[in-house]
This record gives structure tokens, C-alpha cells and sequence, in this order.
């Protein structure tokens, strides 16, 4: 039996500066809170499809879940939370703007 | 050190504006990613966890102050003020944005530096022993014979498209320090009957499925060198798999085929392409040798250092940990530990980089070398002037006298920066460093490697560390798993595993007993882990580090 979907988001790195980016509901946008969250796999299909396509924006497209739990979206997996954040020896990417 | 010729600048500048033509191209939407990709490998551009990164190419891990300062200028101009040296010898920035990265090529340019070589499935840098050219052991510099080797390397039409890529190292010492045996090829100088020529090794390597190198040649002279070289790796090209990526580089090809059947293969090929080196290579290396002639060296009163050593308990410290055996009287080998308690393994600030260039430059005639260990040398200082180095390098927050042991840690950046890594790395490395320098115990200790890879590819050489540490992701929770044993050197050997992995809360504890474990068990001060463990095999350490399963067997 095929796995159920879980909520997700779509992500990638933008073009230019290589930040981690999310799919919001009009762009793409820094921040994972910003994240459009998709609940449905049909949807996530065709969002998928959209982002794949603007590859003049972002560079490596995928769909990543998040715990919606807590009303805001929260990584699943630790690598996801390291992208949303930075990496944990300096106070570099993300976290120096959060 | 090498000298650029017009030909060699003329080269970079030409495929420095050819990859600045490729980002445009890439930017205003006329490449796709999958065109620009290869395109931006093959200038050393990853596209990493949070950015960019930049693995800018320090050519067997020579560098002067001039190329120093440069990095430095570059770290802050277009980087976070710092950069990472890895254990290929070469520099990371973490954070460079796409369209500043041509700038970045041609600042390199400048003084003479590039990015090539640093990735795909090519012949890559190639390394060396950071000690070349100055240890008192070595029989002679490996670095012309290194250069030689990344010229004829360097854009080799036959093989820019390898099964994978391709790992040449080389020594000129009996004393092992370059990991010759887990390269693709590992060549060390050796003399024969008075002729001098090249221990070859072939099929070693890290990663998913370690393997130490075999002896392909026992003796190939200096002439015969290049075509040698040529056929092995026309030979992988041909044989090695392209089916299986975990299957394809030349450890799996001669492991799969035997050496034998390699070294058949590699001498018919020989047989065929040996007519087609007419010496041209062997006239170049000697004009390449003459730019790596020893400086001249000094004669001066060893009074200050004797002084210092005396007096001053940190000089000591530092000067027992840190210095090597030099060729030359009066000389010693600096070790600068980039692994301070609690830093980034391997990190140097753009200050710290240039105060290094600047004692090159008035102390070291303007060397400096990058070890794998992930240290920068300054080769060839004399004793008179150590008092005063050592008290620049403290300034600088770079005066620890930790060299070769327990904090002088490798450690790959893993998953704080990695696209590939499955665990974090960094602040295992840090915290096992911090919690030795709380105990007080790393000198008492001594001799002791502990290498830390984030992910299986191993590039933090855990297999050889004589404690491993493999970062893995169990059902979405970092776990470290433990290898013992493990040794880069002229003995090498895989680590074994130790049993089952540890969360990142339990690691730092379980190493802690593996040592105090060790203090127990050895016979003497002067018997070092690595002998303690070769002495009493697996069983007394497993016991240490699992303790639970010993209670529950008794």
C-alpha cells in the first residue's frame, strides 16, 4: 500500500544566493512559517509541476513533510530543520535573520 | 614553488571567462540546470545545504603568503570572513553567491589559484605530504613529480569523463603521512640501487567500501613514471563500472578483477602507449624541480629558543607537540592547529590567514603548506624565531598545542553544510574537544587520532582514525557509530566497528570511557592507543564502551 500523504511543503535553493527556499502561495519565499502547506497529494502534484518548471528561480525542487501540529510548520526530519535554520557552529544563514 | 608560465595564465584566464560566460548564460535563462551543472562541478561550484560553496584547489597543499593573503581578501569580500581546509589540502567558502563567483576565479587568478580539479569524474588535486620539502626523512620532494602530475592531469582529453573521480597522492618519505594507501593511486618516492623512482599503489580508497591500496609496482623509474600512470587509468576507464556509482571507482575495479589481472592489463596497455613519451615530460620536470629548490637556509643562535623552552611551560607544551624534525640544522617544521577546544576543525578567520601569511613571509620563507589533517604548516622556521612566532600565533587564538592528539580532530563539515552528509559532524568534534581540554587529559593521553565522517562517503577518513566516527540518520535521529583501530599511515588499516551506534547525547560519554578505558589498559605512558589496541584486539574496549551488554551477560 502506497505511503498516505502527509503534509508537506515544497522546497528548494534559489538561483542566485543558494538560500533554502519554500513555495508559498504567490512566490517563493525564505521563510518555512511562509510556506504554503499542502495537505492534498493532487495538489502537491500540480504545485510540484509549477515549481519544477521555474527553473530560473531555484534549482533542486522537492517536497519535504512538516508537523502542523502546533499551528505553525515544523521540519519532520532533522535535515529539514537544519535547512530551515543553519548550520549549528556559527550563527550563519537562516538563524541570522530569524 | 611553481612558477606560472604564460601558457599556465593564459589557460586560467580563458576558462575563467568562459565560466563567467556560462553564468550569464545560466542566469538569463539560456542554460538549464542540468546543462550548468557538470559546467559549474567542473569549476569547483557546489550547490551545498544552505548555499553555494566554492572548493578552491591548493595544488599538493603548497601555498605562499601571497596566495594566503589572497584567500583571506576573498573570504571577505565575497565570503562570511573565514574558509574551511579539507582534507584533500584544498579551501571551502560556504557562502558565496552565484553571481560573485566569476570575481571570485579571477581574484584566484590573480595569483596564480583556481578551482580546478576539485570536482566530477576526473583526475583530481593532487596531494601530498604536507611535510614535503622539509622532513628530515624524506628521500626527495615529492611536489615536482605532484606538479608534473597536474599538468599532464589538468584537462586530459582521454579522461574528463572517468566512472568516477580519481585520487593521486604523493610522498617522498618511507613515514607515511599523505594516506597514500587510501588514494586511487598512491605513489611514493623510493630509491633502488641508487636510482631514483616510484612505489606504486594502486585501489585504495574510503567511503562505502573501504579498501587499503595494493602494490601494482614495487619500482617504476622516474621516465617511465607519466605512461605508467597513463595505462593505469586508461585501463579503469575502460574496465571500471558505470553501471553501479558504489561500484565504480578503481578499488571495486581491482578488487573485482585482481591485481594481477590489473597489472596484466596495465602493462600491455604500457607496451602499446610507452612510444608516444619522447622525454618531452621528463625536460619539464626538470624545469619544474628547479623552482622547488630548497631556500637557502640560515645559521643562527638557538639561544632564544633554548631560553623559552626553559622558562616558559606553554612554549614547551607547544614546541613538544607542534614541531617536526627538519632536514636542515636549526630548523624545525610548524604545525598551526586549526582545532582550538570548541572550534570548527579545519576553520581559519581571514585574520588568522593572513597573520599565517605574514610569519610565512618574515619567518618561513613565504611556504606554507595545508595538511589533510586539516592544520596549516610552516615548513621551514628556525628555532631562533619559534619564541616569536609562537607568541604571534597565540595572539591570534592559533598557539594550541594539540598536533596528534585527541582534539586535534578530522572532521568533515557533514550535515551542517553537506548536501550529501546524514549526520552532523562539527559539533561532535567540538564537544569531544572541549570535554578532553575540561579533563585535562589529552597530553597524558598522547598520540591519539579521532576522525569524524558525516555520512558513508568518508571524507573525514573515519576508517583510518584510530577511533572512527561514522555520522549516520537512524529512522530520522542522528546516530554515531563507532570504528577502532583504523590507521592512515605506511601500516594502514580499516577500523572495525566497534558494535552498535550511539544518539549524539551518548557519543561524547562513550568515548570518554573508550579512553580512560585505554589509560587502564595500557602497559606504559609511552604505549599509545593505537598499540594498546593492536596489543589487546576489540574485546577490552567493546567492554568499555558497552557497558550494559557486560551486565547483562554476567
Amino acid at each position: 500500500m502506497p505511503k498516505a500523504f502527509r503534509p508537506s511543503v515544497i522546497t528548494a535553493n534559489a538561483l542566485l544566493e543558494g538560500d533554502v527556499v519554500y513555495l508559498g502561495t504567490r512566490d517563493w519565499v525564505r521563510d518555512l512559517d511562509d510556506a504554503e502547506i499542502l495537505t492534498d497529494e493532487a495538489v502537491a502534484d500540480i504545485r510540484m509541476l509549477e515549481a519544477s518548471a521555474q527553473s530560473d528561480l531555484v534549482v533542486g525542487v522537492y517536497l519535504a513533510e512538516v508537523d502542523i501540529s502546533g499551528g505553525t510548520p515544523k521540519p519532520n526530519h532533522f535535515r529539514e530543520a537544519f535547512r530551515a535554520t543553519g548550520p549549528s557552529n556559527y550563527p550563519h544563514g537562516k538563524q541570522e535573520i530569524l | 614553488m611553481y612558477a606560472y608560465t604564460d601558457f599556465d595564465a593564459a589557460f586560467l584566464a580563458e576558462r575563467n571567462a568562459q565560466f563567467r560566460a556560462q553564468v550569464e548564460r545560466r542566469i538569463d535563462g539560456s542554460l538549464t540546470e542540468d546543462e550548468f551543472k557538470p559546467l559549474r562541478l567542473m569549476n569547483g561550484l557546489y550547490l551545498q545545504l544552505h548555499a553555494y560553496m566554492l572548493r578552491v584547489a591548493i595544488p599538493y597543499g603548497t601555498l605562499n603568503g601571497a596566495q594566503m593573503h589572497k584567500l583571506a581578501d576573498i573570504a571577505d569580500k565575497w565570503d562570511k570572513g573565514y574558509g574551511h581546509f579539507t582534507t584533500r589540502q584544498n579551501i571551502q567558502y560556504n557562502w558565496p553567491e552565484l553571481r560573485d563567483v566569476p570575481d571570485m576565479l579571477d581574484a584566484l587568478a590573480e595569483v596564480n589559484m583556481h578551482a580546478i580539479q576539485t570536482s566530477g569524474n576526473t583526475i583530481r588535486n593532487v596531494t601530498a605530504d604536507h611535510f614535503a620539502g622539509a622532513a628530515a626523512d624524506e628521500i626527495a620532494d615529492p611536489r615536482p613529480v605532484a606538479e608534473l602530475i597536474r599538468q599532464w592531469s589538468t584537462d586530459h582529453p582521454e579522461f574528463q569523463f572517468l566512472p568516477r573521480k580519481f585520487k593521486v597522492a604523493v610522498s617522498g618519505a618511507a613515514h607515511d603521512r599523505a594516506v597514500l594507501k587510501a588514494h586511487d593511486i598512491g605513489l611514493q618516492i623510493v630509491e633502488q640501487e641508487g636510482e631514483r623512482g616510484y612505489r606504486v599503489m594502486v585501489g585504495g580508497g574510503l567511503g562505502r567500501t573501504p579498501m587499503i591500496g595494493k602494490v601494482l609496482y614495487d619500482f617504476v623509474a622516474s621516465g617511465d613514471l607519466l605512461p605508467t600512470l597513463e595505462a593505469i587509468v586508461s585501463v579503469y576507464n575502460l574496465l571500471g563500472r558505470r553501471d553501479n556509482k558504489y561500484k565504480a571507482r578503481i578499488k571495486i575495479t581491482v578488487h573485482e578483477n585482481g591485481i594481477e589481472d590489473i597489472r596484466a592489463r596495465v602493462d600491455a596497455r604500457y607496451a602499446l602507449i610507452r612510444p608516444q613519451f619522447t622525454g618531452v615530460d621528463q625536460q619539464m620536470l626538470a624545469r619544474i624541480e628547479a623552482d622547488f629548490v630548497q631556500p637557502g637556509f640560515a645559521t643562527k643562535s638557538l639561544g632564544a629558543y633554548e631560553t623559552a623552552y626553559s622558562n616558559d611551560p606553554v612554549f614547551r607544551a607547544w614546541a613538544d607537540t607542534n614541531l617536526a624534525e627538519h632536514r636542515a640544522p636549526g630548523y624545525a617544521i610548524v604545525s598551526i592547529s586549526l582545532k582550538a577546544h570548541g572550534a570548527t576543525p579545519g576553520d581559519a578567520t581571514s585574520a588568522q590567514m593572513r597573520l599565517m601569511a605574514e610569519l610565512a613571509h618574515d619567518y618561513g620563507h613565504d611556504e606554507l603548506r595545508i595538511s589533510h589533517e586539516q592544520n596549516v604548516i610552516l615548513p621551514h622556521v628556525h628555532r631562533a624565531d619559534l619564541p616569536t612566532v609562537h607568541a604571534r600565533l597565540k595572539e591570534a587564538g592559533l598557539g594550541t598545542a594539540n598536533i596528534g592528539l585527541i582534539s586535534d580532530i578530522i572532521a568533515c563539515p557533514g550535515m551542517d553544510y553537506c548536501a550529501l552528509a546524514t549526520a552532523r559532524s562539527i559539533p561532535i568534534a567540538q564537544e569531544i574537544a572541549v570535554r578532553f581540554d575540561e579533563l585535562k587529559l589529552e597530553h597524558d593521553v598522547g598520540p591519539l587520532k579521532i576522525k569524524i565522517s558525516g555520512c558513508i562517503n568518508a571524507c573525514g577518513h573515519h576508517h583510518v582514525g584510530h577511533i572512527g566516527i561514522l555520522g549516520l540518520d537512524r529512522a530520522g535521529v542522528e546516530n554515531y557509530q563507532i570504528t577502532l583501530g583504523g590507521d592512515g599511515t605506511e601500516d594502514a588499516a580499516i577500523g572495525e566497528r566497534a558494535g552498535p551506534g550511539f544518539s549524539a547525547d551518548e557519543i561524547i560519554p562513550a568515548i570518554e570511557r573508550l579512553v580512560l578505558a585505554y589509560l587502564d589498559l595500557r602497559t606504559q605512558r609511552s604505549e599509545t592507543f593505537l598499540e594498546t589496541y593492536r596489543r589487546l584486539g576489540l574485546a577490552p574496549f567493546k567492554a568499555a564502551l558497552y557497558p550494559e551488554a557486560k551486565a547483562d551477560a554476567a
